[in-house]
C-alpha cells in the first residue's frame, strides 16, 4: 500500500478507497440490511462530496485542514492502558464506565457497573448480531445521511460504538459514562463510532459521552449518536469533547422525544483543532421538554462550530437553549441555532440564548439564530450577547487579594458555571470546575 | 502605618485631590468627612489602586512600602482592605468560594498555610454570627440579589475574615437603616485594636455615634482643611459644611 501524503491525498477519492477496501474484507460478514445501508451511505457520500463555500449549512465551517489530512482506517487492536485512560479522562467512580477505542468497546479498560436487569450496554458491533432486529430498526432511523456527508461517511464506515437499551419503566441509578478515545498511534486515522441509545417509556438515565485523544495525535472523529427517548422518560445527557488539539471532531447527535419526555444535554467543547457539532432534536409527540445547553472554551487557533436544530413538530412542547462561548487567542467559534415550529405545533415555548465572553482582540464569534415559525400561538425568544470581563468585578477581586490571572479565571468560571453546574456526574463536574479555576484535579481515588 | 503626603490625583483631566496629607497610626480610627465632590471616594480609590485615578504628585507610604508602586492585589495582601461604597455583584461564584480564594491568596503571601473548605467554613460562621448574617449568604453568589444592607454587612464580614492591617470604609453607612448601621458599626468596633488602623469615610456624622473616631478630618476641594477630635464631627453635624466653606473663602481672601 502506498503511503498517502498531503500532496497526493484527495479526500473524497481517498475515503472512497478506504471504504472499498473495508467492504471487500468485511462486507460479507454483515447482515444484508446493514450492508445495504452502508452501500447506500457511501453512494450518497460519493454524490455529495464535501460542502463548498456556497453551501449555507457549511459556510462558516472551515474544513480545509480536515480535508488536507490523509487518513487511514484504524487497526482493530490498541495498546492503550488503564493508565492512559486515567490520564486522559477524569475519574468518575460513581458511574459505569465503558471505554471505546476507535469505535470498539474495550472491556479490559472499562468498569461496567451493576445495572438493572434488562439494561443493555454493548458494542454496536456485537449488538448487530445479538440484537439484530432491534438495532436494524433504530440504526439510521434518525440520522439521515442524504444531506450530511459526514453522517453518510459514518454510516458507511462505522465498525462499532455504543448500543444502550433501557427497558420501559427502568430507572438506571448508576450514570453511564461512555468514553470514546481515538488512538492514532501510527498515522492519522478516521474513527467513526456509531451509537444507538434507546430509552423506554418512563425510564430514567444519566448519560455522559466523553471524547478524547492523545496529545499531539492527528485524527478525524466522525461520530454519530442516535438517542430515542420514550414517553415520559427522562434523560440527562452531557457530552465532553476534549480531543487532541491537533485532531478534528465532526460529530452529530440526533434525539427524538416522545410524549411527556424530558431530555437535557450539556455539550462542553474544550479540545480539537477543527470541531463541528450538529445536534438535532425532534419532538415527535406532545408535552415533551428539551434542553440543549453548550459551553465552548476555545483558544489558540481552534475553530469550533455548533449547529443545533430543534424541531417543534408537535404542539405543547418546550425547548430551552443556552450556548455559552469563552473565546481567547485567534479562535473562531460559530453558533447556528435553528428552531422550527411547524404549523400545528401550537403552544410551543422555545427559548434560545447565545452568550460569548471574548477574552482577546483576535477571537471571532459568528452567531446566527434561525427561527422558522409556522404556528401562530407560540412563544419563541432568542438573544445573543458578546462581552468582555467586567472591569469593576476584576478590580473587586484584586482588591480582595486575588491576582489578575486568578481574577480572570474566577470570572471566566463564573460565566461558564451555569452550564457546568448542570453536568449530571458530580465527579466530572468537580473536574471541570477545577480545570476552569486552574486548580489541580481532585485525587483520582475520589 | 499610613503616611499620605501632598497627594494629587485626577480622573481623566479633572484634578480631584489637590495636596492631601494624612498620617494614620496603628490603633487609631480616623474619620474623613466632607461634602459631595470633595474627593472622599477618590481618596479611597487611590489607596486601593483603582486604575482610573492617576496620581500626579505626592506619595503614599504604607508600613514602609511605597503603596503607589503596588498592584491592587499586592496592596490587599500587604494588609489594606477597602469596604466598597458599591460592592460588586459576581453571579456564578459563591460568596464562600470567593472569600476563601481571597483569604488563601493573602495567607499564602503571609507564608501561612491555606485553609481548606471545612476550616474556612468554621471561621466564616464565627464571623457571620457577630454580624448577624444569615449563613445562607455564604452559598449565594457574591452580592447577587443582596439588599443594600446585606451588601454592606458582607463587606464588613469580608473584612473580618481577611483581617487587614488598615481598613478603609468608603461610605459604609450609605443606604443603611438604623438597625443595620448598629450591626455594621458593632462589626467594625470588634475589629478595633492596637495593631489596626481604620479610616472611616462618610458624609454624615451618624455613623460616628457608633464608631467613635480618635480623629476627624474635613476634606474640602481635595485637601484636608480641618482636623480635630470627635467633637469636630458634632460641630459639622450642627453647622453643616457651609461653615467650612465660608471659612475657606475667608482664608483665601486674606
Amino acid at each position: 500500500m502506498s503511503v498517502q501524503t498531503p500532496l497526493t491525498w484527495k479526500p473524497k477519492e481517498g475515503l472512497l478507497a478506504l471504504w472499498a477496501a473495508w467492504e471487500k474484507e468485511h462486507g460479507e460478514t454483515l447482515r444484508p440490511a446493514v450492508r445495504r445501508l452502508k452501500k447506500s451511505a457511501i453512494a450518497r457520500f460519493d454524490e455529495l462530496g464535501f460542502p463548498g463555500p456556497r453551501n449555507e449549512e457549511w459556510r462558516f465551517t472551515q474544513l480545509g485542514p480536515v480535508l488536507k489530512t490523509p487518513l487511514a482506517l484504524p487497526a482493530a487492536e490498541t495498546a492503550l492502558t488503564q493508565g492512559d485512560v486515567a490520564r486522559l479522562v477524569p475519574a468518575t467512580p460513581e458511574a459505569a464506565v465503558y471505554v471505546f477505542v476507535n469505535g470498539r468497546l474495550q472491556p479490559r479498560l472499562s468498569q461496567s457497573g451493576p445495572l438493572p436487569a434488562g439494561v443493555v450496554v454493548a458494542d454496536l458491533a456485537t449488538a448487530l448480531v445479538a440484537h439484530a432486529d432491534l438495532v436494524e430498526h433504530h440504526l439510521g432511523r434518525q440520522a439521515k445521511f442524504d444531506q450530511h456527508p459526514f453522517v453518510a461517511l459514518n454510516t458507511a464506515l462505522f465498525v462499532g460504538g455504543a448500543f444502550v437499551v433501557v427497558p420501559a419503566g427502568v430507572t438506571v441509578e448508576m450514570p453511564l459514562h461512555l468514553i470514546f478515545i481515538s488512538d492514532a498511534a501510527g498515522e492519522p486515522v478516521l474513527a467513526a463510532p456509531r451509537s444507538v441509545i434507546w430509552i423506554g417509556n418512563q425510564a430514567r438515565l444519566d448519560l455522559v459521552q466523553t471524547h478524547v485523544g492523545l496529545p499531539g495525535q492527528v485524527y478525524l472523529h466522525a461520530g454519530v449518536t442516535e438517542i430515542s427517548v420514550g414517553a415520559s422518560a427522562a434523560v440527562r445527557h452531557a457530552k465532553l469533547q476534549r480531543e487532541s488539539r491537533d485532531a478534528f471532531h465532526l460529530d452529530s447527535l440526533f434525539v427524538q422525544l416522545q410524549a411527556g419526555s424530558q431530555f437535557t444535554s450539556q455539550a462542553i467543547n474544550d479540545g480539537g483543532s477543527v470541531v463541528r457539532n450538529d445536534i438535532t432534536a425532534t419532538f415527535d409527540a406532545e408535552r415533551a421538554e428539551c434542553t440543549l445547553n453548550g459551553l465552548t472554551l476555545a483558544s489558540g487557533a481552534q475553530h469550533v462550530v455548533n449547529h443545533t436544530t430543534i424541531d417543534h413538530a408537535q404542539p405543547h412542547c418546550n425547548s430551552h437553549e443556552m450556548y455559552k462561548n469563552v473565546i481567547a487567542g485567534q479562535a473562531r467559534v460559530v453558533f447556528n441555532g435553528k428552531i422550527f415550529v411547524r404549523k400545528h405545533a401550537q403552544k410551543t415555548d422555545a427559548k434560545q440564548s447565545n452568550q460569548t465572553l471574548l477574552l482577546s482582540e483576535d477571537g471571532t464569534i459568528h452567531t446566527k439564530p434561525q427561527l422558522e415559525i409556522f404556528a401562530d400561538d407560540v412563544k419563541c425568544t432568542h438573544g445573543a450577547t458578546v462581552g468582555q470581563l467586567d472591569d469593576a468585578a476584576l478590580f473587586y477581586c484584586q482588591a480582595r487579594g486575588l491576582g489578575r490571572q486568578q481574577a480572570e479565571q474566577l470570572l471566566t468560571y463564573a460565566f461558564a458555571n451555569e452550564i457546568i453546574q448542570q453536568v449530571p456526574l458530580d465527579s466530572l463536574r468537580a473536574a471541570l470546575e477545577a480545570g476552569l479555576l486552574g486548580e489541580a484535579l481532585p485525587a483520582a481515588s475520589g | 502605618m499610613l503616611t499620605i503626603t501632598n497627594l494629587h490625583a485626577r480622573v481623566e483631566e479633572k484634578e480631584i485631590l489637590k495636596g492631601l496629607s494624612l498620617q494614620v497610626d496603628a490603633g487609631q480610627v480616623h474619620a474623613i468627612m466632607g461634602p459631595n465632590g470633595s474627593g472622599k471616594s477618590t481618596l479611597a480609590g487611590v489607596l486601593a489602586g483603582r486604575e482610573e485615578y492617576e496620581v500626579t504628585a505626592g506619595s503614599v507610604e504604607f508600613l514602609g512600602q511605597d503603596l503607589l508602586e503596588l498592584d491592587p492585589e499586592e496592596r490587599a495582601r500587604a494588609g489594606i482592605f477597602l469596604a466598597f461604597q458599591y460592592p460588586v455583584e459576581i453571579p456564578g461564584i459563591s460568596n464562600s468560594y470567593f472569600l476563601r480564594a481571597a483569604l488563601n491568596a493573602i495567607r499564602k503571601h503571609r507564608g501561612e498555610p491555606e485553609l481548606d473548605a471545612v476550616q474556612f467554613l468554621k471561621l466564616a460562621k464565627e464571623k457571620m454570627k457577630r454580624l448577624q448574617m444569615d449563613e445562607k449568604l455564604l452559598q449565594r453568589a457574591v452580592n447577587e440579589g443582596f439588599s443594600g444592607g446585606e451588601k454592606k454587612r458582607n463587606e464588613i464580614f469580608q473584612m473580618a475574615v481577611l483581617d487587614p492591617k488598615l481598613a478603609i470604609l468608603d461610605e459604609t453607612d450609605s443606604g443603611l437603616d438604623i438597625d443595620a448601621l448598629r450591626i455594621v458599626a458593632d462589626g467594625v468596633n470588634a475589629l478595633r485594636g492596637p495593631d489596626r488602623g481604620i479610616v472611616v469615610i462618610t458624609h454624615y456624622q451618624r455613623l460616628l455615634n457608633f464608631i467613635v473616631p480618635d480623629f476627624v478630618h474635613v476634606l474640602h476641594q481635595g485637601r484636608i482643611v480641618k482636623s480635630g477630635g470627635k467633637e469636630l464631627a458634632l460641630e459639622l453635624e450642627a453647622k453643616g459644611y457651609g461653615w467650612i466653606e465660608a471659612e475657606q473663602r475667608a482664608l483665601a481672601t486674606v
